[in-house]
């Protein structure tokens, strides 16, 4: 038996001669201290690559193109199909998960160095990679065809119209009509299933091969400086000095690693479920209050955090500049220190980045810059700001609520928190100012003159004052008492 | 890579000669293969582009009935529904559009886009503040759609109408984004300043 197994298999070789080449390639040397824990996410990132291909292979074998029937077959998989719900939760999560394993990757290389001489060309196409994993996420953020999707797709077009001279026609390229309707949806199934992964599969094939043909990054030293002229040499004693074949020696970890991962995947599939889909694509139904996917909420929220001044040059100047950064890194840091700890601007950089990122993600989570559009129908005004309050105050919390003041501002910490929350606003404005402020807006805030009669802003404004802290009083215009009893004074009548 | 050693110093004439049958039938190859190439790239860019050479043949515009002028009361804003002028069969629920209906009075309207001149979120009418407000990034219009705040740099897109035997119908057809606003596109000035 095992004499025909060996027989059929050199029968194979003989005609594909592989296996020589690729025991090669798996017993090539690599620096001993590189089987390490740290190097384990390009190869994660590859194995959910291949696990996103076999589950969308998967989904396109019920999921319907269609601007009409999308949404529908998105249920019919949800709920129909024998086990599509975990599927399509595979997919979702498996998504999130590469886009997080390849930042994490990318992070990792540039922390060691790995972008210098002579892996120049691994990084670029690494850049290359990072961009498409999020084209990836984006296009399928897309297929998800619900009020999501199609809200997302809007802000795209609006964010691509303002490209100077080619906005307009960017738009129709991009929706592949006027409207935002079947033909986009199908293009962006094209570019999901078909261009994207396409490049994606050459690339990865250039980044590995490039990874075999030019050695791992060796473990960076403090010290042990990058130079063109003799790294080819030094790395090639430190394999043979220090070095072990791959296979076993490394493969281990990320074997492990890779095992862990598809197994994180599947438990936060089983456990949270598939994403979506949410509302039908009916652009009718304006009730809805879009949101993008994880990896693109730091963009939700500098979207709405921009002066608006800002906000076009940021959206089109931004991108090109950090893309070009990121392929200019190896050639403006081609030599020299490869290890973090003498890299402390590096690391600043990428810490700094970081937080930034992270902040933004975190405030779009609750979105302050938002009107809560339900804030003024759900949210009662607590008891106690009305509680042994005259008929006029009460009054006043009434057009407080009816006008929607809680849509922005927060009372008793419910409420939208677009303004600034009002529990102790009389101790910051006076009468006067409350007034002023309702009447004519400012600051952000709109002007209310014109939908409010005397008496409401009356009201309104004695419901404002009696908003302070107990023991504390509320403000007011020193000047306002003399001013009004001092008659003799010529203007001052009120 | 092995190259023959020359016998001799090859002069210009046999170099031109040894090259010129191969070589010639080689460069032909490649001019041959440009020109077919150049032959099917004219039908792939044009079926790629035809989205947007399109709209400059017969455009995406046309007039569309939204209602009669008696289903709008004066003085308040109301939601309509229209579909899209050009429609795919795969479209679905996806060709129809809503927009903000003002009766002003009379046979005054404004007829403004859901789409927030900000990012294209669909904004919503409060009649109690008389606000329009959008949901994502902050933004909000007076009910004549001027810009109240928010991160918007104008006001709310309008679409140009036109009153017929009682009925309004609205000239649309193309999503309003901020590069592209609809005034833009029809060639006519906003109704109003907003």
């Amino acid at each position: 038996m095992r004499i025909m197994i060996r027989n059929i298999g050199a029968w194979f070789d003989r005609r594909l001669q592989l296996a020589a080449p690729v025991r090669e390639m798996a017993e090539h040397r690599v620096p001993r201290n590189t089987a390490s824990w740290w190097y384990v996410f390009g190869s994660a990132a590859l194995t959910v690559f291949m696990l996103q291909i076999v589950t969308g292979i998967l989904l396109a074998l019920v999921y319907v193109p269609s601007g009409a029937e999308a949404w529908s077959s998105l249920q019919a998989l949800n709920y129909d199909v024998t086990l599509g719900w975990f599927i399509r939760a595979m997919h979702g999560w498996g998504s999130n998960f590469m886009v997080a394993i390849v930042l994490i990757h990318m992070v990792q290389v540039f922390l060691f160095g790995a972008h210098k001489f002579p892996r120049e060309l691994t990084w670029i196409i690494g850049v290359f990679l990072l961009l498409m994993t999020l084209g990836m996420a984006f296009s399928g953020q897309v297929l998800r065809f619900d009020q999501d999707a199609y809200w997302g797709l809007g802000i795209g077009a609006s964010i691509a119209s303002r490209v100077p001279i080619l906005g307009p026609a960017i738009v129709k390229l991009m929706l592949g009509g006027p409207i935002i309707a079947g033909a986009t949806l199908s293009r962006f199934f094209a570019l999901h299933v078909f261009v994207i992964p396409g490049l994606l599969i050459g690339c990865v094939c250039l980044h590995l091969l490039m990874v075999l043909k030019l050695g791992i990054n060796e473990w960076p030293m403090p010290g042990r400086i990058v130079k063109r002229t003799t790294y080819a040499n030094e790395y090639h004693q430190l394999t043979q000095k220090d070095g072990a074949p791959f296979v076993p020696y490394a493969i281990w970890k990320d074997m492990f690693f890779a095992a862990f991962i598809i197994l994180a995947v599947a438990a936060c599939a089983l456990y949270f479920g598939p994403f979506g889909p949410t509302g039908r694509p009916d652009p009718t139904i304006i009730q809805t209050v879009p949101k993008p996917d994880y990896f693109f909420l730091w963009l939700y929220a500098l979207l709405s955090l921009l002066p608006p001044s800002l906000e076009t040059p940021v959206l089109l100047i931004g991108p090109v500049v950090a893309i070009g950064v990121l392929l200019l890194l190896p050639f403006l840091s081609g030599e020299g220190e490869k290890s973090w700890k003498r890299r402390p601007i590096a690391v600043l950089t990428v810490l700094l980045i970081a937080i930034t990122l992270g902040t933004f993600t975190h405030l779009a989570g609750f979105t302050p810059w938002s009107p809560h559009m339900n804030a003024w129908s759900s949210d009662p005004v607590p008891d106690r700001y009305i509680h042994d309050s005259t008929a006029l105050e009460r009054q006043g919390a009434l057009v407080f609520q009816v006008k929607q003041c809680r849509n922005c501002h927060s009372l008793g910490e419910s409420g939208g928190q677009r303004g600034p929350a009002l529990d102790s606003v009389a101790v910051r404005l006076t009468q006067d100012q409350l007034i002023r402020q309702v009447i004519q807006g400012g600051g952000n805030m709109p002007a209310y003159g014109k939908n409010l009669s005397p008496a409401e802003t009356t009201a309104l404004v004695a419901f404002l004052e009696t908003l302070h802290p107990k023991g504390q009083a509320p403000a007011r215009d020193a000047s306002r008492d003399m001013a009004l009893n001092d008659e003799n004074q010529p203007g001052a009548k009120p | 890579m092995a190259t023959k050693p020359a016998p001799a110093p090859p002069t210009d004439a046999t170099t031109d000669a040894a090259i010129s049958r191969r070589g010639f039938f080689m460069k032909l190859g490649i001019l041959f293969n440009g020109l077919a190439a150049g032959v099917l790239a004219v039908p792939i860019v044009g079926f790629l582009l035809s989205s947007i050479t399109r709209s400059r043949a017969n455009g995406y515009l046309s007039w569309v009935r939204l209602g009669k002028v008696s289903e709008f009361p004066e003085g308040e804003t109301r939601l309509a529904t229209f579909q899209n002028p050009y429609v795919m069969p795969t479209d679905g629920k996806t060709a129809d559009t809503a927009c903000w209906v003002r009766r002003v009075a009379g046979e005054q309207f404004q007829v403004f886009a859901v789409n927030c001149a900000h990012l294209g979120c669909p904004v919503r009418w409060f009649p109690q503040s008389g606000l329009f407000m959008c949901p994502c990034h902050g933004g909000a219009y007076y009910q004549d759609g001027a810009r109240a705040s928010g991160p918007p740099e104008r006001g709310l897109f309008e679409y140009p109408y036109k009153i017929e035997n009682g009925l309004i119908t609205i000239e649309a057809g193309q999503l309003p984004t901020p590069g592209a606003a609809i005034a833009e596109l029809t060639g006519e000035k906003p109704s109003c300043a907003s």
